[in-house]
């Protein structure tokens, strides 16, 4: 039975491991082939030359800006976002339901259009191709996230430990930085990450709004694939993968260790 | 130690009325408790107190001073959670601090208040109170600090908003006296929600008993134990019998049988008498003087620990009677002193 059990179990494993890493194995392999023509099941020849000639290129011009857009984005969002959230969650502010639904309403349309319709809008108002447009297409899907799971995170504090301290002498405000936002903090800090992921892997905006002056890594990988270059295609998506890999692990391990069990004592 | 005022204070939320014009004293160095069924108005009416909640008219006075336009925080009031309330990213001691860091009261005074109060309500180790969180703490000892933290700030008001409900029947009943002990040792004016009546009578100096957001009755709690003013207070104080009956030419009709009543209700009434104020006899005992006997049929006897608790058929009605000894099933007589029966007229509730 439990030997059953075992095996089952590990069949399950390798099976999983197939289906997440199988993909990803032939873009490590395209990565190191230099020649590969059909019908060999393997390149002919491996080696480093995509990857040098990656790391000298533009690739790292795309990782900078599309990490600056990121970082950029993420910081607006927070700013605007973390004091919305608080205010939703806490005060009987009126048409609360319209507001939130403005932030769900790019969402509840298909992407193409709306990324299209804001291109045109952006090149009206000159930001088309620019920094700062690509900025602007990110916040609307960014916002999404951060309003509605920062309500939540808010809203998840009870209302009572603000009023402890609010009845012992302290101001709204005071309040606000001693009690709601520390015990708010690794929600917030778990909807930053998702948001910096989300802008860094933001692709159909960015090529829209973007094209051609402004290069992030998923339009990088875009293009050169399109162009045939497999290998480059194959090392930017592997590039690509790092900060989410990287950013997932630190969230699972920040959320566990103290604050998640707090989440479920509320 | 400051007195408290309530002046026809009202509250409505949408179309409900929460409080309906209360008025009400709470006298000064005295615990008082606000007793009444889930929706009474009697936290609203806490809260108002405190000033969370604005109330539409009336005042609130504490002392001469009005406060009814005061935001919560200069009021001076101290509150007490039903759900503690602490906050769970500070130490025991920075909970307990923080009231004080407020006022910016110097470091080494803190630390003497904290600890002198810490060991006011008996936390146990003062020790480990500056890195312990209070999600170490039993629920017991966490409100231990949730009154710490609110006793430290000498509030002129202590106000405590059903703060036992959350804990086991054991410590709730350990954490009854010793806050009636606190209470009287620091002499605060106190103002205590709970909706559960033996609570309210074993703490307090003064019982409130509200109902749909009016005030009862108001007294001390062998008044309103024993001298119910309506059907709801008999109703809500303690395990009672409720029978309908009918006054008509001096006489009380309850069940088909009889009694002699001269009190000044008539038509439609509530008869009220509690389980442990009647006596069983054989029916073929001599009658006595001075008692309400109505007879009726043993049907069934429950072993309740401290006595028997027999369920009595009388007419349509079931009626609980207890007493120490085990009965046999069959016709028996119930025997109560005629000022223990207690008659209200129709408006009931």
């Amino acid at each position: 039975m439990s030997m059953n059990r075992r095996g089952l179990r590990m069949a399950g494993t390798v099976l999983a491991a197939v289906i997440i890493f199988g993909p990803l194995s032939s873009l490590v392999i395209w990565s190191f082939a230099e020649k590969w023509y059909w019908p060999h099941l393997f390149p002919q020849q491996v080696g480093l030359f995509y990857w040098s000639k990656v790391l000298q290129g533009d690739m790292l011009r795309a990782l900078q800006s599309g990490f600056l857009i990121a970082v950029v984005v993420t910081v607006l969002t927070l700013v605007i976002t973390v004091p919305l959230a608080y205010l939703l969650a806490r005060t009987p502010i009126p048409f609360k339901p319209v507001i939130l639904m403005i932030f769900l309403l790019p969402q509840a349309f298909p992407q193409l259009p709306v990324f299209v319709n804001s291109t045109t809008l952006l090149y009206r108002i000159n930001q088309g191709g620019k920094f700062w447009g690509v900025v602007l297409i990110h916040m609307v899907g960014a916002l999404v996230f951060a309003v509605w799971t920062m309500t939540a995170v808010f809203k998840s504090v009870p209302e009572s430990l603000e009023e402890a301290a609010i009845n012992l002498g302290a101001s709204r405000l005071k309040s606000f930085f001693s009690v709601a936002l520390p015990l708010a903090t690794p929600g917030i800090i778990a909807s930053t990450l998702l948001v910096f992921l989300y802008s860094l892997d933001e692709f159909t905006g960015t090529l829209l709004v973007g094209s051609p002056f402004i290069l992030t890594l998923p339009v990088f990988m875009y293009r050169t694939s399109v162009g045939y270059e497999l290998q480059v295609a194959s090392i930017s998506a592997l590039l690509l993968m790092v900060p989410g890999i990287v950013l997932l692990i630190l969230l699972e391990r920040y959320m566990k260790s103290e604050y998640l069990s707090m989440f479920g004592r509320i | 130690m400051v007195e408290v005022r309530v002046e026809n204070v009202r509250k409505t939320y949408g179309r409900v009325e929460v409080l309906r014009g209360v008025s009400l004293n709470f006298r000064s160095g005295a615990l008082t408790a606000i007793l009444g069924p889930s929706g009474c108005g009697k936290t609203t009416l806490l809260r108002s107190i405190a000033g969370f909640i604005a109330v539409d008219s009336g005042r609130i006075l504490f002392d001469a001073e009005e406060v009814s336009g005061l935001p919560p925080q200069r009021r001076g009031t101290a509150m007490v959670f039903q759900n503690y309330a602490l906050w769970p990213h500070m130490t025991v001691f920075e909970n307990v601090a923080y009231g004080l860091r407020l006022q910016k009261v110097p470091a080494d005074e803190i630390r003497r208040r904290v600890l002198k109060v810490l060991e006011l309500v008996e936390i146990g180790s003062l020790a480990d109170v500056e890195s312990r969180k209070p999600s170490a703490l039993s629920g017991g000892q966490q409100q231990r600090v949730a009154l710490a933290r609110a006793l430290v700030v000498e509030p002129k008001v202590l106000l405590m908003d059903e703060p036992l409900s959350n804990l086991d029947a054991k410590v709730r009943q350990r954490l009854r006296v010793e806050l009636r002990r606190l209470q009287k040792q620091v002499g605060i004016t106190a103002i205590y929600v709970t909706h559960d009546q033996e609570e309210a009578l074993a703490l307090a100096d003064t019982v409130v008993l509200m109902d749909q957001g009016m005030i009862v009755q108001a007294g001390t709690p062998q008044d309103i134990y024993l001298k119910p003013a309506t059907a709801f207070a008999a109703e809500f104080l303690g395990v009672s019998n409720q029978l309908e009956g009918d006054v008509s030419d001096g006489k009380l009709v309850v069940a088909g049988q009889s009694i002699p009543y001269t009190g000044a209700a008539r038509g439609r009434v509530t008869v009220i008498f509690r389980a442990s104020d009647i006596q069983m006899e054989e029916p073929s005992a001599p009658p006595r003087g001075g008692t309400v006997v109505l007879t009726g049929v043993l049907e069934e006897s429950l072993f309740l620990g401290a006595h028997y608790r027999h369920y009595v058929r009388l007419g349509d009605g079931m009626v609980m009677a207890d007493s120490p000894d085990l009965r046999r099933p069959g016709p028996v007589r119930l025997v109560l002193p005629a000022d223990k029966v207690q008659v209200y007229g129709e408006h009931k509730t």
